[in-house]
């Protein structure tokens, strides 16, 4: 059984100007150990998905559909004692912005501790040690000293270092980091990376990395999907999906659509337009309006993701038909 | 912190000059001829006059009793009974405090639960009670509510006597129960108006609390919503709340003068009314000087607090 199974799901908010729908039909399967990475612009429902594994999303005004499987527990359907277990013990997040997630009056030292003590009964010293361990393995030079800083006086890098003791403090089998490095410094992005693909080995846990950047994606995942207004538009394996992307929009997103009409210099183009908005998303396929493919039966009907080869599969009809065709007919 | 302190002393120069500058310019009565009586001759006003000062030039008495406060503390005579005023002052001090904190501790065991629950329930039927309650409290006057609380339950004049009525205060030292009893209901006709506020203030810093990226942390770690609510949320939202609190209790700790005069509590608040009603100028400036020392300290108390509770801010 996979670890992570997500089927189905669909998480819609809502809101004064209307119903946003940020997720839809999303289905992704994590392994054990395993690395998955899900891109795509502000807005495009990467977040939420990861918000709602662990339940985060949950309020009043949402609506949540499918399945999110961990170990073949519905995790959208526990009742609240129990999914406050499974959070942090079982599945842990690292978030975007480490200076407004952790809390600005209390010790850096404290709030892991304060992780480690979340579930079941461990001693202050226990914790406060263990703490100070955890510091250190996530390269936190004089862990002793820094345990007593309050975020505001460490560095950005830091401060995600300590994000990922508290998300690690339990052991976790998952962890999702959310944009981890967008926040930090260049220099400091490949650093924190690079801290994650060394935990993971370290801990054997699975990996979901959500990114805008596809370089970041590009580094260290197995499996990547990419999605686009709220659905996955294409998903594989990581260099399937960065070296050879099949989707207009993955393309976009690597800067390399290639326009046959236009010179070799215009090769490299952004992605013309911008993303829709989370209330008025255009009907059938929601990219076609930034489409250089589209065709009429875009605006149409919704494209359901289907494989162009065992483990690529991508959510665009009209490049699949090619695809098929380039197959069946042998080059001249 | 040094210059904070400077200015603090500053400030305190500035309000004792204002007040001495308000009472000559606009007087409200002649100290002189309040003292004497009706039938005075010209001779003992003018005698009067001399022995109290009153016939030095304006700046020379402020000089006088500038360097009175400054050196000894000395806060001059009244005019009206010739007692020092600091004495009387530092006597009044202790049913003032009474008031003041004791009020204060209510308004907050109010505020603080009532201000939880409209913000993890914003815009149910217990906010917008609250939001209500509020509203009708803030915008009655003192008095009424004091008023209608010993027609109420005065023990001499009330419809239900449970407690004392007004003027039966009697000091913490003596008699603990009466004590309380006489302060009771001062202390529920104070809070009730700041505790709306306090719990809408409370409410709103809490509910921007509980939006915050660090709740959300908290709840990936697992934690129970009390806990989140408690230890996460509420410690950022009453960090703040601190300025505030600081400030009214200081102000309030300087005598409540209509508390104190509807329940005739003999604080510092009746001291300085009786002392406007009988143009007693040294008592007037004592009891404004008293109060502003008390929003001095207020304000250097809580700048240390609020420092200590929120890491980020230095001085």
């Amino acid at each position: 059984m996979a670890l992570l199974e997500v089927r189905d799901l669909g998480v819609s908010f809502h809101t004064a100007e209307g119903v946003v729908h940020a997720v839809n039909d999303v289905s992704l399967t994590l392994e054990r150990g395993r690395t998955l990475g899900l891109v795509g612009e502000s807005g495009s429902g990467k977040t939420v998905t990861a918000l709602t594994v662990l339940g985060l999303t949950r309020s009043e005004n949402t609506e949540l559909h499918g399945e999110v499987l961990l170990d073949g527990i519905d995790l959208l359907e526990l009742p609240p004692a129990k999914l406050r277990s499974v959070r942090g013990r079982r599945v842990a997040m690292v978030f975007q912005d480490p200076l407004s997630a952790l809390h600005p009056m209390y010790r850096v030292g404290w709030q892991i501790e304060e992780a480690i003590r979340a579930h079941g009964r461990v001693g202050r010293n226990a914790a406060r040690s263990r703490a100070i361990e955890l510091l250190r393995s996530v390269g936190i030079p004089s862990p002793e000293a820094r345990a007593d800083a309050y975020p505001h006086e460490l560095s950005g890098g830091m401060r995600q270092r300590i994000m990922i003791a508290i998300a690690l403090a339990l052991g976790p089998d998952l962890l999702i980091a959310d944009e981890p490095t967008s926040a930090l410094d260049i220099t400091v992005q490949a650093q924190i990376l690079e801290l994650l693909a060394r935990l993971q080995q370290e801990t054997g846990m699975a990996l979901v990395l959500v990114s805008h950047d596809l370089g970041v994606i590009a580094e260290q995942t197995d499996e990547v999907a990419v999605m686009y207004a709220g659905r996955i538009v294409e998903h594989g394996p990581g260099e399937v999906v960065i070296g050879s992307a099949l989707h207009p929009y993955t393309r976009g997103l690597l800067g390399s659509i290639p326009h046959v009409d236009r010179p070799r210099a215009d090769r490299l183009t952004p992605i013309p337009g911008s993303p829709p908005s989370a209330v008025r998303v255009p009907t059938g396929c929601a990219f076609h309006p930034r489409c250089a493919l589209a065709r009429p039966s875009c605006e149409r009907e919704i494209p359901r993701l289907s494989p162009v080869e065992p483990h690529h599969r991508i959510a665009c009809p009209v490049v699949a038909r090619e695809v098929t065709r380039a197959r069946a007919t042998p080059p001249s | 912190m040094l210059r904070r302190l400077a200015w603090s002393a500053l400030l305190l120069v500035i309000v004792s000059f204002l007040t001495f500058l308000v009472f000559y310019v606009l007087p409200s009565a002649d100290p002189a001829l309040l003292r004497v009586g009706r039938q005075a001759t010209p001779d003992q006003i003018a005698q009067v006059r001399s022995t109290f000062g009153l016939d030095e030039p304006f700046y020379e008495q402020f000089r006088i009793y500038f360097t009175d406060v400054v050196t000894k503390f000395d806060l001059g005579y009244s005019y009206y009974s010739e007692v020092s005023v600091r004495e009387e002052i530092v006597s009044r001090l202790p049913a003032s405090i009474s008031v003041a904190l004791g009020a204060f501790v209510l308004w907050m065991v109010i505020a603080i639960p009532v201000g939880i629950l409209t913000a993890l329930r914003p815009r149910s039927r217990s906010d917008r009670a609250v939001t209500g309650v509020t509203l009708v409290f803030m915008s009655t006057p003192t008095y009424f509510l004091g008023l209608v609380a010993l027609f109420l339950f005065a023990r001499d004049i009330g419809r239900f006597p449970l407690v004392g009525g007004a003027g039966t205060y009697v000091p913490l030292s003596e008699d603990p129960k009466a004590w309380f009893e006489s302060l009771i209901w001062p202390w529920i006709v104070l809070a009730l108006g700041f505790a709306g506020l306090y719990a809408r203030l409370i409410g709103e810093h809490l509910r921007e609390a509980m939006a915050q990226d660090f709740v959300r942390t908290a709840r990936a770690k697992g934690l129970s919503e009390s806990r989140i609510v408690m230890r996460h949320g509420l410690r950022a939202a009453l960090a703040p709340m601190v300025t505030v609190a600081g400030l009214d209790l200081g102000y309030l700790l300087g005598g409540t003068i209509l508390v104190e005069t509807v329940f005739n509590i003999p604080g510092v608040g009746r001291y300085a009314v009786e002392a406007i009603q009988n143009g007693d100028l040294p008592a007037i400036q004592g009891t404004v000087l008293f109060g502003a020392i008390f929003i001095v300290l207020a304000v250097l108390v809580t700048d240390v607090l609020y420092a200590v509770l929120d890491p980020r801010v230095r001085y």
